[in-house]
């Protein structure tokens, strides 16, 4: 043993990493310190203006009353309700019939290629035309035909409006799960005597799907966003039984209402999503970084 | 100097008073002179309406210019007692739902089947009323409905009409059905559904329901109408921005104006549809 190795192991520490490790801290609570400040000052800054703006007294009174925010909140709350049905059921048939989807159109058999290009061409096709068209072709179209044994009930045709607008995305996160997952993976699939099916099944797909998660999520908060819609059909969810509130008060408290609700779904999916990204990075760079 | 300006402030000031009392006391207070109106644009009057605008308030395919329907006309009436020529009418396009909204306007009044009430007033002002309005039913004939002949009934079915409107506040208020109603952006998503079969009954004012069964949509009939109590009753009006002194001016136009014989013209054909009492 040697004279300098000597303090080493009595702290376990090397002076320039002691010294680093300080740095590193005084650095980190300077930067939280100047965060913390310019934040106050910003945002206190614009929240003095618009308070003191000419305008605020009655912005004040038709957008945050809290009279109209309790009068209209049961009746929204219950509206609400739909929304949360509604987008329930559709996120379960949209993650089938996009995975289905995306399947087929990673499938290399020639014996497939009809439905290869219809799902192309409905990928394509649907991804392209705005939901709220696509809401009333399905809502006021379809049951006008008439046709035998369809049903005819607004939220059915809500939900699969939705189901087959958003499969269209979903399938192209998919798709973009399936083509991420290395090519010798599924090579080393078949060569261990896996069928293309079973290779898809066992090797791709678990590692594609775990891939796309987050984006998937992210579709999500805008399905969830989306369901508004499907008041166009008459179906009074939250946005329509506020929308009924402000036609007879013209006070917009119940929109903030309807708003309120929808960001208490969304934020945590959010921050959820953000939570699964970083775990996610800290595997593939084995933390790392 | 300085007496007499005072003098003709203090007397602008009663003037006002007056005409705010009176309601309709425009001839003492606002003069209705052509020159002397306020108007949203300079020499021509601005009158809103919605689009597409139907009938039997307005011509479909030729739009409100036309004078054809019963607003249409009731509106060159008017603007031709305030002094104007049809040439000097101009229309802009206001959604239902915006119209009795509060805030500015860009259209110096707004027709378009709009009732008065209480509520709508204190956002906006209304002109006396021009039509005496009775909801009415629209149902398909051969359908479970056609059957109905009291309010208690009527509870059973799925009712719908538009959103912000009196034919709304009627099935929630009178009908009270027992599954909740389906409500529409526009009278027209509230006629596809109904088209389509997803409503059991649309309930609309009269006029608009006698017509949709007439015109738009085969197989459908005005099941009932809803007396609502003629002049104390519900009535159509004129919007205006809340305190536009101009109300007062087309308020005088319309005493002068034979409405009676303007109904007899466009609307004469509502009054045979089957009447329920509301109780």
């Amino acid at each position: 043993m040697t004279e300098a190795e000597a303090p080493r192991r009595s702290t376990g520490m090397s002076p320039g990493r002691a010294r680093r490790l300080a740095f590193q801290r005084s650095q980190r609570r300077r930067s939280l310190a100047i965060g913390a400040i310019s934040s106050l000052v910003v945002f206190g800054t614009l929240a003095v203006i618009i308070v003191s703006s000419p305008g605020w007294e009655a912005v004040k009174e038709s957008f945050f009353s809290w009279e109209d925010f309790k009068a209209s909140f049961p009746d929204i709350l219950y509206g609400f309700r739909r929304n949360v049905r509604i987008f329930l059921i559709a996120e379960v048939l949209i993650l089938i019939v996009a995975l289905l989807l995306a399947v087929i159109r990673n499938s290399r058999s020639p014996l497939l290629t009809p439905l290869r290009l219809g799902a192309t061409a409905y990928v394509d096709v649907i991804r392209g035309i705005p939901t709220i068209i696509l809401l009333y072709l399905f809502g006021f179209g379809i049951p006008a035909l008439d046709l035998q044994g369809v049903p005819n009930s607004q939220e059915f045709w809500a939900i699969a409006t939705l189901v087959v607008s958003y499969s269209a995305y979903v399938t192209e996160v998919y798709r973009a799960g399936i083509e991420s997952v290395h090519e010798s993976q599924r090579a080393a699939a078949r060569s261990l005597g896996l069928t293309s099916a079973q290779s898809m099944r066992f090797v791709v797909l678990p590692q594609a799907v775990r891939r796309v998660i987050p984006p998937l999520l992210n579709d999500f908060v805008a399905l969830q966003k989306d369901s508004a819609l499907v008041a166009l059909l008459g179906v009074q969810e939250a946005f329509r039984k506020s929308q009924i509130y402000v036609a007879k008060t013209f006070n917009f408290t119940a929109y903030l209402v309807a708003a309120l609700l929808f960001l208490l779904l969304t934020i945590p999916l959010a921050r959820f999503t953000d939570y699964l990204i970083r775990r996610q990075q800290k595997r593939v760079t084995g933390g790392s970084l | 100097m300085k007496k007499s300006i005072a003098l003709i402030a203090v007397l602008g000031l009663v003037l006002a008073g007056c005409a705010t009392d009176g309601g309709d006391g425009a001839e003492e207070g606002v003069s209705c002179e052509r020159e002397d109106l306020t108007l949203v644009q300079e020499g021509v009057l601005t009158i809103g309406t919605d689009e597409p605008a139907f009938p039997p308030w307005f011509d479909f395919d030729g739009g409100p210019s036309t004078g054809t329907g019963f607003e249409s006309a009731v509106a060159y009436a008017v603007a031709e007692e305030l002094g104007f020529t049809a040439e000097e009418v101009e229309w802009v396009v206001v959604p239902f739902n915006n119209s009795y909204a509060p805030g500015e306007k860009e259209f110096d009044f707004d027709i378009n089947q709009i009732s008065i009430t209480a509520e709508r007033d204190e956002a906006v002002d209304f002109s006396d009323g021009y039509y005496n309005v009775n909801q009415a039913l629209l149902g398909f004939s051969d359908s479970d409905i056609a059957a109905a002949t009291t309010i208690e009934e009527l509870r059973a079915f799925r009712l719908g009409a538009q959103v912000g409107t009196t034919s709304l506040d009627f099935i929630n208020d009178v009908i009270q059905p027992e599954t909740e109603p389906l409500v529409y952006d526009t009278n027209a998503d509230a006629k596809a559904a109904f088209d389509a079969g997803q409503l059991d009954g649309l309930v609309l004012d009269l006029p608009t329901a006698f017509y949709v069964s007439a015109v738009e949509i085969e197989g459908s009939t005005v099941i009932a109408q809803f007396p609502s109590g003629g002049d104390e009753g519900e009535q159509f009006g004129m919007l205006f921005e809340e305190g536009n002194p101009l109300r007062d001016c087309v308020n005088e136009a319309l005493a002068n104006i034979d409405l009676a014989a303007l109904q007899q013209e466009w609307l004469s054909d509502v009054v045979d549809a089957p009447v329920i009492e509301i109780s």
